[in-house]
C-alpha cells in the first residue's frame, strides 16, 4: 500500500539533458550495501559529487534552492536503462514525488507508479517552459485530482494519464490485493492451459 | 479475425483477463531470478504473509555479485557471498530451482534460460532485469521487470500490464563479413536514438535477421532495450526450433514436435499492421562502436568523433559535450586508433560460445597488446565447458587474455570488478553510461571481434583489417 498521491507542491529541480539512465540514479553497488530507505544520500551521485566523494556546488542537484524539491524536471528517455527499482527509491529518498520529462524508460517508468511517484510526461518545450519559470527556485503545483500542473505564472497545464494508473496513485491501491482477488480466474485459467499447451508447462526436474 | 502480429498473438495467448483501456491481467510462463533482484521479491512475498503461486515456473541462479575469479566460490566477492546465500536459502525454502556455482545451468540469466530450454518461443517470461528482452531472440515475449512487479508475480503468476504499441524493424540484405549482429544493434540506436522504442514492442525481421544464427538474435533483441524498449523479439522459425531441440528442459520426442508445430504458427499474418515501420539497409552496416556515454552515441568504425557544434538541438549538444569530457575524447577525432586499457569479452550480450569463438578467431596466434588487460568471462557454465572443450580457453590464454568463470562481472560491476577511474575499455557490454564499468571507467562498446581486435592491437581497431 503506497501514500496516496493528490497534490504536490514545492520547487522542481531542472535536470534537462537527455538519456539520465538508472545507473546514474543510483549506482549498483549501492544497492547491493543499502536498504531501499537510505539511498537518497546517493542519489545522482555521479552528478552531485566530485571523484574524490566532496559535493560539486555546481550540480544543481546540490543548488539550496532544490534541496528537498518534490518534483524533479527532466528531458527525453528520463530513468532509462537498468530496471533496478532502486532508482525510485532513490529519488524518494531526496524528497521527490513527480517526475516531468518528454519520456521515461519503460521499467522506471512502472517501476513509479508502484511506489506512489507520479511520473508526468509532457512536450520537451512544455518541460523547458516549466524549467525557465522554476530556474530561481519558484513553487509548482501538480494536482493528480484536475491533472494539472500550474507553476509561478499561474496558468495550468493540462497534462494526461491513463485513468487506472491514476486511479491507483490517487487511493495508494496494492496491486497483489486487487490481482489475488482474481485467484480463482487465474488458477481456471492455468487448468485450461496445460491442456492447451502442455509443452509449455515444465516438469519439475528434466528428463536427462 | 483481423491480422495480428507476432506480439499481438503472444500478448493474446497469455491475457487472463481484460481491464479496460488496453490493460490486461496477463500469465506469467517463466519466471527468472538473480541474486541481486531475486532474495528482495522473495522476501517481500514473505514478509507479505504471501506464498509463490507456482513455484515449477520459477528459476533462479547467482550472475550479478559473484565473482569471476578463476577458482571462485560464493563468498570469493564478500558482500556477493550474502547475497548468494540470501537466493539459496530462500529458493531452498521456497521450493525454487537454483541453479547454484559450478552447476550446468549458473551463468547470467539471459544466457542460461535459453541454453537450458527454460525459455521457449511464445512463452512470457520476466525477470528483474533490463535485458530480459534477450529472450525475444527465441521468440518469447520477455520483460524486464522491476522488484514490485517481480513480487507480484511471484505471489499471483500474473501481471497487470498495459499493451504497448508494435514496431518492426525490418533488415534488408546480409551484413557483410566481419560485421555482427552486435554491429546491427549499436547502428539501429544510432540511427534511430536511445527513445525510439519507448512504449513499443519491437519486432526485428528481414532476411537479415532470418540468417542470423539464434546468438546473434539474442544478442540483437538484448539491445532492444538499450533502443528503449521494454520487448523485441524475432519470430520463431526453423532455425529456432533446431537449436532448441533436446535442450534439458525443452519438451521431448512427440511433445516437442507438437509444441513446434505451435510456434510455426506464431510469426505474424503477412498483412498486419504495426504502428511504427524502419526499414535499413543491413549490407550498409560497418563494424560500430560507441563513442560517448549512451548507446546512442554510436559510430562506423571508420568515422570520427562527433563535434557538438552539429548536434540537432541544445540538449543534445550539452549531452555530447559532456560526454566527449566525460570519455576524454576530442570532436572530429578519428575513433579508430585511440589506445586502450581494457577490454572486456562477455555480459548477456555477447558471451555465448559463437561470441567467443569469433572472439578466439581474432585472437588465435596474436598476443594480447602491452598495457592491456582483456578478460574473457563466458555467459554460464556450459558455454565455459563448451568453449574449454573444444580449446578455445588455451586460443585465449596463449594469446595473454584471462579466462574467468561465469556471470554479469564487468559490465555492471556489481560484484566489485571495475574499470579503474579514467582508464578506457572496449567492451563487448550493452551499457556505456557514466559509471557502468565503474566510477569515471570510460566504455566504448562493441562486438566481439572488435574487442579482441582492440585487446591485440591495443587501440580501437577496425577488425576487418585482421582477418
Amino acid at each position: 500500500m503506497n501514500h496516496p498521491f493528490t497534490t504536490v507542491t514545492g520547487p522542481a529541480v531542472p535536470l534537462m539533458r537527455p538519456n539520465v539512465d538508472t545507473d546514474v540514479i543510483i549506482r549498483i553497488e549501492r544497492l547491493t550495501t543499502l536498504g531501499k530507505t537510505e539511498l537518497g544520500p546517493y542519489a545522482f551521485e555521479a552528478l552531485r559529487r566530485r571523484p574524490d566523494g566532496s559535493e560539486d556546488a555546481d550540480c544543481v542537484l546540490n543548488a539550496p534552492r532544490f534541496r528537498d524539491a518534490p518534483v524533479l524536471l527532466a528531458a527525453e528517455n528520463f530513468g532509462c536503462g537498468s530496471s533496478r527499482e532502486g532508482a525510485v527509491w532513490a529519488l524518494q529518498g531526496i524528497g521527490v514525488r513527480c517526475v516531468i520529462a518528454p519520456s521515461y524508460g519503460d521499467i522506471f517508468w512502472s517501476n513509479c507508479f508502484q511506489n506512489g511517484v507520479l511520473p508526468i510526461t509532457l512536450p520537451i518545450t512544455q518541460v523547458q517552459a516549466l524549467a525557465a519559470q522554476c530556474e530561481g527556485g519558484a513553487s509548482v503545483t501538480v494536482d493528480l485530482q484536475a491533472c494539472t500542473v500550474t507553476a509561478a505564472d499561474g496558468d495550468g497545464i493540462t497534462f494526461a494519464i491513463d485513468p487506472l494508473r491514476r486511479e491507483a496513485l490517487l487511493h495508494g491501491l496494492d496491486d497483489i490485493g486487487l490481482t489475488l482477488q482474481d485467484d480463482a480466474l487465474i488458477r481456471t485459467w492455468q487448468a485450461a492451459d496445460r491442456q492447451r499447451r502442455p509443452w509449455a508447462w515444465p516438469a519439475a526436474r528434466p528428463r536427462s | 479475425m483481423q491480422p495480428r502480429t507476432l506480439f499481438d498473438k503472444l500478448w493474446d495467448a497469455h491475457v487472463i483477463r481484460e481491464l479496460g483501456d488496453g490493460w490486461a491481467l496477463l500469465h506469467i510462463d517463466r519466471h527468472l531470478l538473480h541474486d541481486l533482484s531475486g532474495p528482495p521479491a522473495l522476501n517481500e512475498v514473505r514478509t507479505r504473509g504471501l506464498a509463490l503461486h507456482d513455484p515449477e515456473l520459477v528459476f533462479a541462479t547467482p550472475d550479478h555479485a559473484v565473482s569471476s575469479q578463476p577458482g571462485r566460490v560464493a563468498t570469493t566477492f564478500p558482500l556477493g557471498g550474502k547475497l548468494h546465500a540470501g537466493l539459496k536459502q530462500l529458493t531452498g525454502a521456497m521450493g525454487v530451482q537454483l541453479f547454484d556455482l559450478g552447476e550446468p545451468g549458473q551463468g547470467i540469466v539471459h544466457v542460461m534460460g535459453p541454453e537450458m530450454g527454460i525459455v521457449l518461443p511464445g512463452l512470457t517470461v520476466i525477470c528483474g532485469d533490463s535485458h530480459t528482452c534477450t529472450n525475444g531472440g527465441l521468440g518469447a515475449m520477455a520483460f524486464g521487470v522491476g522488484s514490485s512487479e517481480s513480487t507480484h508475480a511471484l505471489a499471483t503468476q500474473t501481471l497487470r500490464q498495459q499493451k504497448p504499441r508494435r514496431m518492426r524493424i525490418r533488415c534488408e540484405g546480409r551484413l557483410a563479413a566481419g560485421v555482427t549482429a552486435k554491429d546491427l544493434a549499436l547502428h539501429l540506436i544510432g540511427r534511430l536514438g536511445a527513445a525510439a522504442g519507448v512504449g513499443y514492442a519491437i519486432e526485428f525481421a528481414g532476411p537479415a535477421v532470418e540468417a542470423l544464427d539464434v546468438e546473434g538474435r539474442l544478442t540483437l533483441c538484448n539491445l532492444s532495450v538499450e533502443l528503449g524498449a521494454r520487448f523485441g523479439m524475432v519470430a520463431p522459425d526453423e532455425t529456432t526450433i533446431d537449436w532448441l531441440r533436446g535442450r534439458p528442459y525443452a519438451p521431448r520426442g512427440e511433445a516437442f514436435e507438437a509444441a513446434a508445430a505451435h510456434w510455426r504458427t506464431l510469426a505474424g499474418d503477412a498483412d498486419a499492421v504495426f504502428d511504427r515501420e524502419e526499414t535499413i539497409d543491413a549490407a550498409a552496416v560497418a563494424p560500430t562502436i560507441t563513442w560517448g556515454t549512451s548507446p546512442e552515441h554510436a559510430i562506423a568504425i571508420d568515422g570520427a568523433v562527433p563535434d557538438p557544434v552539429h548536434a540537432a538541438t541544445a540538449t543534445d549538444r550539452d549531452a555530447w559535450g559532456a560526454a566527449l569530457d566525460y570519455m576524454g575524447l576530442q570532436a572530429n577525432a578519428p575513433i579508430a586508433g585511440t589506445a586502450v586499457d581494457w577490454v572486456f569479452i562477455g555480459s548477456c550480450a555477447n558471451s555465448r560460445l559463437a561470441d567467443l569463438r569469433a572472439a578466439a578467431e581474432v585472437a588465435r596466434g596474436r598476443r594480447v597488446a602491452d598495457g592491456v588487460r582483456a578478460w574473457v568471462v563466458p555467459g554460464s557454465e556450459n558455454v565455459k565447458r563448451a568453449a574449454e572443450a573444444e580449446g578455445l580457453r588455451e586460443v585465449f590464454l596463449d594469446a595473454g587474455f584471462e579466462w574467468r568463470e561465469p556471470g554479469c562481472s564487468m559490465c555492471v560491476a556489481a560484484n566489485g570488478e571495475q574499470v579503474p577511474p579514467q582508464k578506457r575499455s572496449v567492451s563487448t557490454s550493452n551499457r556505456n553510461f557514466v559509471g557502468r564499468q565503474g566510477p569515471g571507467a570510460r566504455t566504448h562498446l562493441a562486438s566481439q571481434a572488435m574487442a579482441a581486435a582492440a585487446a591485440v592491437t591495443g587501440r580501437i581497431t577496425d577488425v576487418r583489417s585482421l582477418v
